[in-house]
């Protein structure tokens, strides 16, 4: 027997079935079918204004760094203002996210550059699919648009958020992945700047990923 | 190559880790860090005890129903373009790995914190088949520097104090200027992020485990807070992902539920920093990414749990508040458990892993105080399940003669309530009369296992019994 038929059958036969029950099947189909949802808790629902507040306070508290802009066409001069405030050089690296891509980056004294990241890239930006108001967490998909490497070579990660895109849980922002296309390779599910605590029990920021996290809401 | 457990040594090594400074000190960190972070993000959430029910039901579904969420689970990872390799044994899982990582021409892996890859002694194998397997996640690549195994299930090297890690590194780290500070753990992670990022860009293939495996999607979930499990699963050209069969979870919404349990239980946090969902190889139109992804799902005798009083172990998702929050961890740490799995989850997974005979010793090693059943997010009833260890050993004659006798001893006078009562009276009366003067004792016949370590108090007021009949007798009143 085959390693795979081996386990299957040492599985049905602890468990006292065949497998081919239609009450255990029907089980399974109900569940994968009808997706309920767990308890979810309060703290993230509201209004949008909530929501964002909510966001910006669980965002902090993980030791991301929060700006509202009211508009899209803030994002080069923030970042900008940002890498110079930290004695950072100007260039930036992004994907093919069209969102990102209309921005004016010349003006704002930026060098940006295009494609994934090989490592020698210092900052990074990135479009959100959406973000997570209970735990301040953005839902980033892989992709041309969105490199995944972006999300954790470079020191420093930007992310635009739409504030359209901020949901309450994590269960909506699933539920509009499923319905908006096949899953990309990868989600990452991001809630502040890369740590470890493996030393001594000290919460240390900068690990193997990005050092900081600056987030940048959009509210048009 | 499973790792040659030195469990039957339990006592020997509870003993050793009670006389050792540094690991003594190191433990303190322990019990300071895990359980106040833990408490304070519960707090934080006043639906942590329903989504700890919800948890718990889901596990139990899942368990019932494994055959069949394994075959969606299989179906929906090759729609996706990945491959899916079963292993009955550590040495199957082994091979399989190994094979792939031949087949790729590989010449080095690097590895995302995975459990199940200790149990199965994974770094040995490719190691033996000429490869090198670097270790990322800083307490992993920190023991393996070391030669040693993870002390605890989430924090691998919690054992150590920074003083010891600085050795390590200076020892193994020889390119580096010999004179540069290493006295603070920034300094020590900054270090190991420089040395491991180049290992990242170089290697061949990426390991990584895997929390849960969506079976709806056929994505594996991995949680981490550093990002080199991420770094490891998107650099090299092949992703493998190792995890257990009972890791399977129908949904992405049931892994949401068991993600908000998961990261407040280990340490406290919401959310881990990273949660990434990892479905087949690379998009024909990505530029980065995996081209080839394999799942390598283990058995290694947890189908044989299904079904038998054990069942409940499998709803574990590997958080380790139990062993945070257990007294015996505390005051002997991981290592003294022998084998991969420390602490109360231990104590009940390695007998059933590799048999009573071996690792009968570790549900003995509990006071039964009941704290690690209290925080188990999916609600294992541990203490219960220890006892059935006992039980079983005690059956198959494996508990020493004195430990025997005692036990009848002590049977004898628990069916004679009135003897029981007047011997415990009697004990009582003559060591509070013994110590009536420190109020303790320093060394005690007979029970010189519990003096070397600590002080006995002497009795006080009332025996239990006794002080019990009164409280009733005023509550009638």
């Amino acid at each position: 027997m085959s390693a795979r038929d081996d386990v299957f059958a040492n599985i049905r036969r602890s468990l006292g079935v065949s497998g081919k029950e239609a009450t255990r099947r029907a089980g399974v189909t109900q569940r994968l079918e009808t997706t309920p949802r767990g308890p979810i808790p309060a703290r993230g629902q509201g209004s949008p204004a909530a929501r964002l507040a909510t966001f910006i306070t669980e965002a902090t508290r993980v030791s991301a760094s929060v700006v509202v802009l009211n508009n899209k066409d803030a994002v080069p001069d923030e970042v900008a203002r940002f890498l110079r405030a930290a004695n950072l050089p100007l260039s930036l690296k992004m994907g093919q996210d069209t969102r990102l891509a209309v921005l004016n980056w010349k003006s704002a004294g930026l060098d940006t550059s295009n494609g994934p990241s090989d490592g020698s890239d210092l900052n990074a930006l990135s479009h959100a699919f959406g973000g997570v108001a209970e735990t301040g967490s953005l839902v980033l998909l892989s992709g041309p648009d969105n490199p995944v490497t972006l999300n954790f070579l470079p020191d420093n990660h930007f992310v635009v958020l739409s504030a359209a895109d901020l949901a309450a849980d994590l269960e909506s922002v699933v539920t509009k992945l499923k319905q908006h296309s096949a899953l990309p390779r990868t989600v990452n599910i991001i809630t502040g700047p890369s740590r470890s605590a493996d030393i001594e029990q000290t919460l240390l920021l900068g690990a193997h990923g990005p050092r900081q996290l600056h987030i940048m809401v959009t509210l048009k | 190559m499973t790792l040659h457990p030195t469990t039957p040594g339990f006592k020997d090594n509870a003993h050793q880790a009670l006389r050792d400074p540094e690991l003594q000190k190191a433990l303190g960190h322990v019990q300071q860090g895990f359980i106040y972070k833990r408490q304070s993000a519960v707090e934080r959430l006043p639906e942590f005890e329903n989504l700890r029910e919800a948890a718990r039901d889901l596990k139990d579904h899942v368990l019932k129903h494994l055959d069949l969420y394994l075959e969606t689970y299989e179906r929906n990872v090759i729609a996706s373009g990945g491959q899916v390799h079963f292993a009955r044994t550590s040495a199957e899982a082994c091979e399989t790995i190994v094979n792939i990582c031949k087949s790729h021409g590989a010449k080095s892996v690097t590895k995302g914190k995975s459990m199940v890859s200790e149990e199965i002694g994974l770094n040995g194998a490719i190691e033996a088949a000429g490869m090198q397997a670097v270790e990322t996640d800083l307490g992993e690549y920190i023991i393996q520097l070391r030669g040693e195994t993870p002390s605890h299930i989430i924090a691998p090297a919690v054992h150590l104090t920074k003083e010891q890690v600085e050795v390590d590194f200076r020892r193994v780290h020889t390119h580096l200027e010999p004179a540069r500070d290493l006295s603070e753990p920034v300094q020590l992670l900054t270090e190991a992020r420089g040395v491991l990022r180049q290992k990242f860009l170089d290697a061949d293939v990426g390991i990584t485990g895997a929390n849960f495996l969506v079976a709806e999607t056929g994505s594996s979930i991995i949680v981490t807070n550093e990002g080199n499990g991420d770094l490891t699963q998107s650099l090299p050209r092949v992703h493998i992902v190792i995890a257990s069969i009972e890791k399977i979870v129908p949904t992405l919404e049931d892994a949401i539920l068991l993600l908000r349990v998961l990261a407040r239980s280990a340490t406290g946090q919401d959310m881990s920093v990273y949660t990434t969902l990892s479905t087949g190889p690379r998009r024909a139109e990505d530029p980065d990414g995996p081209e080839h992804y394999h799942v390598v799902l283990v058995d290694n005798g947890r189908s044989a749990m299904l079904g038998t009083e054990f069942e409940d172990m499998l709803r574990c998702i590997r958080c380790g508040a139990c062993m945070n929050h257990c007294p015996v961890y505390h005051a002997i740490g991981g290592h003294a458990y022998g084998w991969v799995y420390p602490g109360p989850m231990g104590a009940v997974l390695t007998p059933s892993l590799i048999g009573v005979e071996k690792g009968g010793h570790l549900p003995n090693a509990s006071t039964f105080c009941g704290r690690c059943e209290s925080v188990c997010p999916v609600k294992i009833p541990l203490p219960k399940l220890m006892r059935h260890w006992r039980e079983r050993e005690f059956e198959r004659h494996l508990t020493p003669a004195v430990q025997r006798y005692g036990l009848k001893i002590w049977g004898f006078f628990a069916k004679n309530p009135g003897l029981y009562s007047l011997a415990t009276r009697a004990a009582m009366t003559t060591l509070a009369w013994l110590g009536r003067d420190k109020g303790r004792f320093t060394s005690l016949p007979l029970a010189k296992g519990w003096t070397d370590y600590r002080d006995l108090p002497s009795p006080q007021g009332d025996t239990f019994q006794a002080q019990w009949r009164k409280r009733q007798k005023e509550a009638r009143r």
